[in-house]
């Protein structure tokens, strides 16, 4: 695999095969065109250590523009209502609640509204579904949401010309207008627009509904595509089945960074069913007439390739990723006054944090179907950014992005970005090699030694408290290895198979040292939430402390990188929230009480109390007293966090069972609240906070990349550990803070972010052992009790 | 290749396959049912599990010579949209799933265990539920669903 150092030209190749896609070298060069918007874009990630904020700026060239009324919603002239987003359903539950949302603005039955998702041929761009970005694009005062509201205001306007009544007289119920003080008077939605176009633009100023007044959106409307899951019928892309289709597979590389020297296409020959072997550069596959006739074939076919570039040492990686050179710095906050308060604090504690590569590890391996015939393509995705397939996908097939449909069918969850984009890469460079549709699933093994994994970080947290213990200075520096990341708009080598190709990853840039902050950003939750956030004078943090730095490195990272789950504020909050929790104990003050001292932020401020509340906190210092040394000690831990900084609240109080002679922890009861904003729908929310709780879980006790000197050793359930069905699962009270008069915030990642910090300060409160490494294993729980005082 | 006869959900098939295919293979792509799913194809993951006389079996290590002559069950012949069988209809009771991936593992695992435990207690449950994996973490909600299903059909 390349590294930075040797990426910041494109191979030719890659170069050729942009021009083909109707790009030029100076298109690159010059800073133009949607290449260069891009590399911005998605170059922000990295530059800011953002955590792969999912900045959105602006529709693919061929979209449907989001100023139009019709990219949005139709209306048929039986009154059914089409709406068309680009926020996916990947069974988070988004679909359920954009359909209560256009049933909601359109005063439309739930049961009359059809979603479609993610199709370039219909839907507009909306970047990727991810970051927990879809509630806030589409339930505020854009895109969807205002869609549905300009809609029904556009019909009370046709329906007060029809009937000769004013708008004010009129009221809009089931899809019909009537006059207020005579209902016989009506006319239906079919009826004023039915099957014709709006042709209008979207109308900041139509009102939407007061949410005291919803009967549709708000309500735990049950999703409509649990009968088809349940019983078998739903189509996942797994099931799309056209005709004439073969199967391919793909055979990845034995190590990181070994190419191909030669492929002996005799080792197969006469194999049953086999259609034709495909290489591509470092590209290698298989098409056969049957998925079972090309897995065997791609187990025989004799693939020569050299020997891999070797990987750092497992063991002490920590220590190579602190040590790295070069280094892409960045300060978020920099008061520049951190040293003397710390040399001026009456105490300083200092703690370093770890944290694993982990991966996303879907339970169905990715798959796509392609269907490329000479110059145009259609491809069936589980992409969660179809417009950017579209144009990443042009690239690696040589072809003009209009000459692409990307169509997107829901694939096993992702929890960020998972194989699916490599996959559709596969199966679209496999079907234009056969000029037939083909279907690739990859194997458990390819899905999960080639993924982007979610950051492993090194954190070193350092404070200073004053003679009452409170916090008077808060440092924070990190590193964080990174490679490659979705592809955006231009990048397929951000991901293996564009890399395999000949497509570079977005390149390193080394910076050091680090330029001053000159706009606060916190959506990697990098800064703390105890301190100031101070940039250019302006404060716009949740906390108190005004003596803060927080310094991050990046370094080029030997495997793929990429978001998963709550990338890089899950990892940040386990540092901040568990260093917290050190101080608190330091001060010998209540966990709970010590956080709120040190905060400034009313709705981080209210998640917190609500779960105190909920949980019947029991306001001591930790740990907790007269702890024996052996035996099942209880304890229970507190984290917290303001999502991105403001996108969603949550507060999470678990407690452990730790049996002190095993070192195994067990989670038995877990509280969080939750604030998203205005709840869209409460059990969909739910759901989402108690997912994210329990792969929190998973993830603090379980998960770990694992690798030797050559490649990847963690690429099945039994070579990565995850946490089953039965389990010993734990209560969970989810508490939802409504908040009607806010903005819809993210949902789907403020719970996972703050688990990994609660259990280990739990596993603290119980044992007085302190986790500063994830995953806490019985290893290493046993180490940590064997060194307490 | 060889012609193998194969009876799923009450219907039987007569295929041309090399018999040493995993039956998943031919369920999903001969037979082109869309409940057993490929998830790992290493038989650790349950995406793919059949229930076979009366046993949860995981379909893509099992040669689907292995179940010529018997009945093979999958998660289209336990009931249909318009009519769940009591298990599908608890899991949407429950709003028991996020993508639905696992569900067929689920579904059938929770069935065959409990056709033959009928009494199982809630802990029991959980064990014969700790070989299958759901990685959107749906367990407290899937729990809640069979043990309900349990609750019912014991009554």
């Amino acid at each position: 695999m390349s590294t930075g150092e040797n990426n910041t030209a494109m191979a030719p190749d890659a170069q050729a095969a942009l021009e083909r896609a109707g790009f030029s070298r100076r298109d690159f060069l010059k800073g133009s065109g949607a290449l260069i918007i891009g590399f911005s874009v998605w170059g922000l990630g990295v530059e800011l250590g953002t955590g792969y904020a999912q900045v959105f700026q602006g529709a693919s060239v061929g979209s449907p523009p989001a100023d139009q009324l019709d990219s949005w919603i139709a209306i048929a002239s039986d009154g059914s209502v089409t709406a068309y987003t680009g926020k996916e359903e990947l069974g988070q539950g988004i679909g359920t609640a954009q359909a209560q949302l256009v049933a909601e603005e359109l005063c439309v039955p739930f049961d009359r509204v059809k979603l479609i998702f993610g199709d370039t041929a219909m839907t507009p761009d909306q970047g990727y579904t991810s970051g927990s970005q879809s509630h806030p694009a589409n339930f505020n005062r854009s895109n969807l949401a205002q869609a549905g509201a300009t809609a029904r205001e556009v019909l009370l306007r046709l329906a007060s010309d029809r009937l000769g009544v004013p708008v004010e007289q009129l009221r809009a119920a089931d899809g019909v207008i009537m006059v207020k003080n005579d209902p016989i008077k009506r006319v239906a939605y079919g009826e004023l627009v039915g099957g014709k176009k709006f042709n209008i633009t979207l109308d900041s100023s139509a009102k939407r509904k007061d949410p005291r007044e919803w009967t549709v959106l708000g309500k735990p409307v049950p999703r409509p595509d649990l009968a088809a899951l349940v019983t078998g019928e739903f189509e996942f892309v797994h099931n799309v089945r056209l005709p004439g289709m073969l199967h391919g597979k793909v055979i990845r590389p034995p190590a990181v960074g070994a190419a191909v020297v030669g492929v002996d296409e005799s080792s197969v020959q006469g194999l049953p069913g086999l259609v034709k072997v495909v290489v591509k550069k470092n590209f290698v596959g298989v098409v056969a007439e049957k998925p079972w006739q090309a897995v065997q074939a791609a187990g025989k076919l004799k693939v020569t390739w050299t020997p891999g570039t070797g990987l750092p040492s497992h063991a002490d990686f920590y220590e190579h990723l602190r040590n790295q050179r070069p280094t892409r710095d960045t300060l978020f906050v920099d008061s520049k006054d951190v040293e003397q308060n710390l040399a001026k604090a009456a105490t300083v504690v200092k703690a370093t944090y770890y944290y694993p590569y982990q991966m996303h590890g879907s339970l169905g391996s990715s798959c796509a179907v392609a269907d490329v015939q000479g110059d145009k393509a259609t491809l069936w995705s589980p992409t969660q950014g179809p417009w950017y397939m579209r144009s990443t996908a042009a690239m690696v097939l040589g072809m003009k992005p209009e000459n692409l449909h990307v169509i997107f069918r829901r694939g096993s969850g992702c929890y960020g970005h998972n194989g699916a984009d490599a996959v559709t890469y596969d199966a679209a460079l496999l079907s234009q090699a056969v000029g037939k549709p083909v279907r690739v699933q990859l194997s458990r093994k390819d899905e999960m030694a080639w993924e982007n994994y979610g950051n492993a970080f090194v954190i070193d947290e350092r404070a200073g408290l004053d003679a009452h213990g409170s916090i008077v200075a808060w440092d924070h520096e990190a590193w964080v290895p990174t490679l490659g990341n979705r592809p955006g708009t231009g990048t397929p080598g951000n991901i293996i198979t564009g890399l395999l190709v000949g497509f570079e990853p977005e390149a390193f840039r080394p910076r050091s040292p680090a330029p001053d902050p000159t706009a606060y950003v916190n959506n990697s939750n990098g800064v703390p939430s105890y301190v100031a956030g101070c940039v250019g004078g302006a404060c716009q943090g949740t906390g108190t402390i005004k003596s803060e730095r927080v310094l991050v490195h990046n370094v080029i990272s030997p495997f793929w990188t990429g978001p998963l789950r709550a990338p890089q504020r899950l990892q940040n909050t386990f540092a901040h929230e568990s260093f917290m929790d050190e101080l608190a104990t330091r001060a010998k003050a209540d966990p709970v009480a010590y956080r709120l001292r040190h905060m400034t932020e009313p709705r981080l401020t209210a998640v917190i109390q609500q779960a105190a509340k909920t949980a019947d906190w029991d306001a001591r210092p930790s740990p907790r007293p007269n702890i024996g040394k052996t035996g099942t000690a209880r304890g229970r831990g507190l984290g917290c966090v303001a999502y991105e900084g403001g996108n969603g609240y949550c507060a999470m109080i678990v407690d452990v069972e730790v049996d002190q002679d095993s070192g195994k922890v067990a989670v038995r009861r877990i509280v969080s609240s939750n604030d998203s904003g205005p709840i869209s729908n409460p059990d969909g929310l739910k759901n989402q906070i108690e997912g994210g709780a329990l792969q929190g879980v998973s993830r603090a006790l379980l998960e770990e990349v694992t690798w030797d000197d050559q490649r990847v050793t963690s690429f099945d359930w039994r070579t990565y550990q995850t946490l089953p069905l039965g389990f010993g699962v734990p209560t969970i009270d989810t508490v939802l803070i409504n908040r009607p008069d806010k903005e819809a915030t993210g949902a789907g990642e403020t719970s996972i972010t703050v688990v990994a910090a609660a259990v280990g300060n739990a596993i603290f409160d119980a044992t007085g052992a302190r986790l500063r490494q994830v995953p806490f294993t019985p290893e290493r729980v046993k180490a940590a009790l064997a060194a307490r005082a | 290749m060889s012609a193998i006869t194969l009876a799923v959900n009450g219907r039987s098939h007569v295929l041309d396959v090399d018999p040493t295919t995993p039956l998943l293979y031919v369920l999903s792509d001969d037979l082109a049912l869309r409940g057993p799913k490929f998830g790992c194809g290493l038989g650790q993951c349950g995406a793919c599990t059949v229930i076979v006389k009366g046993k949860a079996i995981r379909s893509c290590i099992t040669p689907v010579e292995a179940v010529q002559g018997s009945e093979v069950t999958t998660l289209e012949g336990l009931g249909t949209v318009e009519k769940p069988h009591p298990i599908q209809q608890a899991f949407i009771d429950e709003q028991a799933t996020q993508c639905g991936f696992c569900l067929n593992g689920v579904i059938l695992t929770a069935k065959a265990f409990l056709d033959n435990n009928p009494k199982a207690t809630e802990q029991e449950i959980e064990q014969a539920m700790s070989g299958v994996l759901c990685r959107c973490f749906t367990n407290f909600r899937m729990l809640r669903a069979i043990t309900r299903y349990a609750r019912e059909t014991a009554r």
